[in-house]
């Protein structure tokens, strides 16, 4: 067994040191009925071609978004990820460390953390960025939690541009709260989200670019819900979006939570992600999450450690601010390599192409007879109402080999009201080609319904 | 002026009605450096035993209870910025909060300097 | 007050050993920020114009203020960086509760084939039959070596998976119309999450006291037990290293009174294959995919922690999930909503099955057995001079435990004596826990460390435990003097926190 480095010979002689007869002798505390006196049920172990094999037979019935034309977003995003990020992150150092809990012999996590923690507070504008959470829809709801504390209010109202699985989870956090306002999808950009506040609301959450593509006036609603004493939650789930948009702290964001995963990381059908999460410095203790800082070492050379740790679970056990116990730290380094590599000229010039690209996308399907845009502003991602339901046209054309988008109905079932809606995104990765055989797909498949 | 002492390590130092509270030599000392001190409102209504403030050392939280009923007249604003004046100076610059006592009866429940001094041996 | 003084102490090195400087193994490496500067980056892009037609006047106006590097500057600075990290594949991580083993490198090549790692989460079901098949092969796996009824895959970490546990068995609770039960019992010895996870959920929570011999006694629980109580959150092989013995009994009599059995599954990696957790009575445990099965720590997540329900549960879980091969992804009656936008973590599912097909079932077997082979090694090798605090308890699982009464008088802590280890090319073990015993030094092998590494860590413990009975504490207080690092000030970091770069003209001048 290749991961078993002990000889028989070995193991007797450590068994003589400890004094036990077999290695089944040092399981004497379980009691008898419950130990195995079998195999359990399941394959005996195999070579490492054959586990390959297998594992590439599995592979090999997806059809990877590189395959074909790919229009595939809503909440993650297939963007280029430089080689150099795979390289870097693959380094044992990097991938085979434990959580930075000795600070000396981890300074190499622990800068990085707080490069990223940097890049993280500069990108969305705000004072402060903890060291990543699971992705962004848990962080979606570890902010709703955060502005209940620091408001000591209870009511969190979720715009209904907001994706609807981050919706879900605020929900299950939350433990369907009387006092969680859940407004009805908005496709059209529908503002409904103002008039609902009142002084018990401790939060709005808006998302921008919203589940819809649409682009959300923050400042407005800053506005508003800072003149009732509560706060506003920014979500943004395509984190190239602002290399082009305004910094949701400059417009007056009191939390800011993002979906990572478009800067650094691959789409892996959902996971792992990492999730941002940026604040104002005067919240800080009630910001969930590691928090790495810079210090000195007793030589007096500049250091970083985990800090504010008496928030945290390990310490503050049922007095945590949550039960988080980990970050994301390989995503949260994938996403800081990448980032650092694109810099500010970088990135603006990634978000410029992404619009470009999703601008060439948005002319391109109003030129198909039947379909409508309803956008007036988006960045790289777009909703268009087709004359028929959406979902089974996107099976059509992934039988083409072209996958097309979201149907919203896959995600909001059971409503006539958005079953025939598609949300369509393009990246960098998305060529005219790409862009003209959707139009033509998409074209053909509705004239064919018609006729 | 009298001090009396709650066994979780709280003093309250009483002029008539009027009581100052802090964490003693002792609890400092076991804490080690204060990093943090989150402070009661003034106003605000205790209850004896109720948690009253919140002091965080770099590897402890540790809640501070109100060791007699009362109304919290002042707080201690130099510990936001300077929150080890409670290791430098528990007793003096590193007083928690003031509060006026309901019923002084309750200090009754409290150790002495002796009983307290037995307590922490 | 409530004076935890429990947690990880700290401190700053007295002695005046030379300044760690840089040097070309040894780098100091400045900052992203103090290397790059806005204009230089390592990615090629076009420069598009586009117009802000489409933007509704939101274009940004803030500078974004974020410093680029070109490819080979990158490159540089991320791989000096990492040779200031310790890591298991440059040594023995003895990390008490986290399972440090190696990692395989073919669960890296296989979680990059472009059939997991470039699928998306919401395109169409019928283009992803192979990954709702590995879902269910891992299920499968999964529910096989613990003999439960399902299994949640969805939560991202040990925690997460706590929480998806502890919800499921609220929900179950409420659907018995039974939501008044609002206690869940916690031993003293568990990991910090578990109390954390209880009352996120709004129970309150009621310790349990551990025996002298460090296992919970089933008396103490029964006595506990009532019409208040939802559930019991026990970690087993538990927190000391020790199998509780008496867990049947404890699980039969939290049935009867009618609540549930949450085990903390972090431990697992002692049984599996070998002991089967429903064949316990358990009702819910998290699987660390990041400790049992390999998947890499990464220096702090991701992580995978999914969650095995007995049948009572199952009808709990939350979406979405593999059923009879099809993706559920919205809640039917009684089941929970998500937890998590998407399908969990994928990329952990991948590496974690093919590290179970490598290992088979007989060879996971193996590796639990290896691993509590090599934990008594070590407890049999130091016993002598350590002290262990359950000794009486017989032979332990995958870790060993001590306490720091070998030390007294020596003017040497267990920090002290941990940050020397690191002198010694050592990662140390986890320190401080479990709470229950003082000055706990926890020691986990792991089946991957050969016999040679541990005679050779066990030689390095023996010789500094004699340095520091013989009066040397100074080698200990001053310690770790050969790392990249010094000790650190963790005080000055808490009371002025500066948890991101500000250019310098930007600081305000040191308060000292």
């Amino acid at each position: 067994m290749r991961y078993l480095p002990h000889s028989d010979a070995e193991r007797a002689e450590m068994l003589a040191v400890i004094g036990a007869t077999s290695a089944e002798a040092l399981f004497s505390a379980v009691p008898k009925s419950a130990l195995l006196d079998r195999p359990v049920d399941l394959p005996s172990h195999s070579p490492e071609f054959l586990v390959e094999a297998r594992m590439r037979a599995l592979g090999g019935k997806n059809r990877a978004a590189g395959d074909g034309p790919f229009f595939v977003g809503a909440g993650a995003y297939r963007h280029h990820v430089p080689a150099t990020v795979d390289h870097l992150i693959q380094r044992s150092e990097w991938l085979t460390a434990y959580t930075p809990y000795q600070p000396e012999v981890s300074q190499g996590t622990l800068q990085m953390l707080f490069e990223f923690q940097t890049q993280v507070a500069h990108l969305t504008g705000m004072e402060v960025a903890n060291a990543s959470m699971y992705d962004g829809s848990t962080a979606t709801a570890e902010a709703a939690l955060m502005a209940r504390r620091l408001t000591r209010k209870d009511r969190i109202i979720l715009s209904g541009g907001l994706h609807p699985h981050y919706r879900d989870v605020v929900r299950t956090y939350l433990d369907n709260s009387d006092d969680l306002i859940c407004l009805p999808a908005s496709p059209e950009g529908q503002g409904d989200i103002l008039d609902r506040i009142d002084d018990d609301t401790a939060a709005i959450v808006i998302q921008t670019p919203d589940f819809f593509g649409h682009l959300r006036d923050l400042k407005r609603a800053a506005d508003a819900i800072h003149s009732k004493g509560g706060l506003l939650i920014v979500v943004v789930t395509e984190v190239v979006s602002l290399g082009l948009l305004e910094a949701p702290g400059a417009l007056g964001a009191d939390i800011v939570v993002c979906e990572g995963q478009s800067i650094g990381n691959a789409l892996n059908y959902g996971g792992p992600y990492v999730g941002l999460m940026a604040t104002k410095k005067e919240f800080i203790r009630q910001m969930p999450g590691r928090l790495c800082g810079e210090t000195v070492d007793a030589d007096g050379n500049r250091g970083f450690v985990l800090t504010l740790s008496t928030r945290e679970q390990h310490i503050r056990r049922e007095k945590a601010t949550s039960n988080i116990c980990t970050n994301s730290g390989l995503c949260a380094l994938a996403f800081s390599i990448h980032l650092g590599l694109l810099g500010e000229a970088g990135l603006t010039r990634l978000a410029r192409l992404n619009h470009q690209r999703g601008i060439r996308l948005s002319k391109a399907l109003r030129a198909v007879p039947g379909v409508e845009l309803l956008n007036q502003t988006f960045f790289n991602e777009m909703t268009i109402r087709l004359p028929i339901p959406a979902a089974p046209v996107v099976e059509l054309l992934a039988r083409a080999d072209v996958l097309a988008g979201v149907p919203v109905s896959r995600l909001i079932p059971d409503d006539p009201a958005v079953e025939n809606l598609l949300i369509v995104a393009a990246t960098e990765l998305t060529t005219d080609q790409d862009i003209d055989m959707l139009g033509e797909c998409l074209h053909a498949v509705l004239s064919e319904e018609a006729a | 002026m009298t001090t009396r002492y709650t066994p979780d390590h709280e003093y309250i130092r009483v002029e008539g009605a009027a009581g100052t509270v802090g964490i003693t030599h002792y609890a400092q000392d076991q804490l080690g450096d204060i990093v943090f001190v989150e402070l009661p409102k003034v106003g605000q209504k205790l209850k004896k035993g109720g948690e009253a403030a919140v002091v965080e050392s770099v590897k402890a939280a540790s809640e501070i209870y109100a060791p007699v009923s009362g109304t919290v007249t002042a707080v201690n604003d130099a510990l936001t910025g300077e929150p080890g004046l409670i290791n430098t100076s528990p007793d003096a610059d590193g007083w928690i909060y003031k509060l006026s006592i309901d019923d002084v009866a309750e200090l009754d429940q409290l150790l002495d300097d002796a009983a307290y001094a037995k307590h922490t041996a | 007050m409530s004076m935890n003084t429990q947690g990880r102490p700290t401190g700053t090195g007295t002695s005046g050993y030379a300044a760690t400087s840089g040097s070309s193994l040894l780098p100091n490496e400045p900052l992203l920020f103090e290397i790059g500067d806005t204009e230089h980056s390592g990615v090629d892009l076009p420069d598009t114009t586009v117009g802000d037609e489409y933007l509704g006047g939101f274009a940004r106006k803030t500078p974004l203020d974020l410093a680029g590097l070109t490819e080979p500057e990158a490159m540089r600075h991320y791989v000096r960086l990492s040779r200031l990290n310790y890591s298991i594949d440059s040594g023995m991580y003895p990390l008490g509760s986290c399972t440090m083993k190696h990692n395989p490198r073919l669960n890296e090549k296989m979680a990059r084939l472009p059939g997991f790692a470039d699928i998306h989460p919401l395109q169409p079901v019928s283009t992803v039959a192979g990954a709702l098949d590995l879902m269910n092969e891992l299920a499968h796996w999964l529910m096989t070596l613990t003999n439960t009824a399902a299994v949640c895959l969805t939560p991202k970490a040990g925690a997460h998976g706590e929480m998806a546990g502890m919800m499921a068995i609220r929900a179950a609770q409420a659907a018995k119309g039974e939501a008044h039960r609002n206690v869940v019992l916690v031993p003293e010895s568990a990991h910090g999450t578990n109390p954390a996870t209880a009352a996120f959920l709004g129970y309150t929570v009621k310790p349990i006291p551990a025996r002298a011999d460090g296992t919970v006694d089933a008396a103490a629980v029964k006595a506990a037990l009532g019409p208040d109580v939802a559930a019991i959150m026990l970690t087993n092989p538990n927190t000391c290293g020790l199998f509780e013995p008496q867990i049947i009994d404890i699980a039969a009599a939290v049935h009867e009174a009618g609540a549930y059995f949450y085990c903390d599954g972090a431990n697992f990696n002692a049984i599996m294959g070998v002991v089967r957790p429903g064949d316990l009575g358990i009702d819910a445990m998290h699987i660390n995919l990041h400790k049992t099965f390999s998947t890499p720590h990464g220096g702090g997540g991701p992580g995978a922690g999914p969650v095995v329900l007995s049948a009572a549960l199952a009808p709990f879980a939350p979406v979405p999930f593999v059923r009879d091969g099809q993706l559920v992804e919205h809640a039917e009656a009684g089941h929970l909503g998500r937890i998590t936008a998407f399908n969990g973590q994928m990329g952990m599912y991948v590496r974690a099955l093919t590290y179970m097909l490598s290992h088979g079932g007989d060879g996971l077997a193996r590796a639990a057995k290896d691993a509590v082979l090599n934990a008594n090694y070590v407890k049999s090798r130091l016993g002598s001079v350590f002290s262990a605090p359950f000794a009486e308890a017989g032979h332990c699982m995958h870790e060993a435990l001590f306490d720091d009464s070998f030390l007294d008088g020596t003017g040497v802590t267990t920090l002290d004596f941990a940050k020397a280890m690191i002198d010694e090319g050592f990662h140390p073990m986890t320190m401080y826990f479990p709470l229950v015993v003082h000055g706990a030094m926890l020691i986990e092998p792991t089946e991957s460390e050969p016999k040679q590494t541990l005679d050779h860590f066990c030689d390095v413990m023996l010789e500094l435990a004699a340095d520091a009975r013989g009066g040397n504490a100074g080698r200990f207080t001053a310690a770790p003097t050969r790392a990249p690092r010094r000790r650190l000030d963790e005080t000055r970091a808490a009371r002025q926190p500066r948890l991101k770069w500000e250019r310098p003209e930007m600081l305000p001048q040191a308060a000292e």
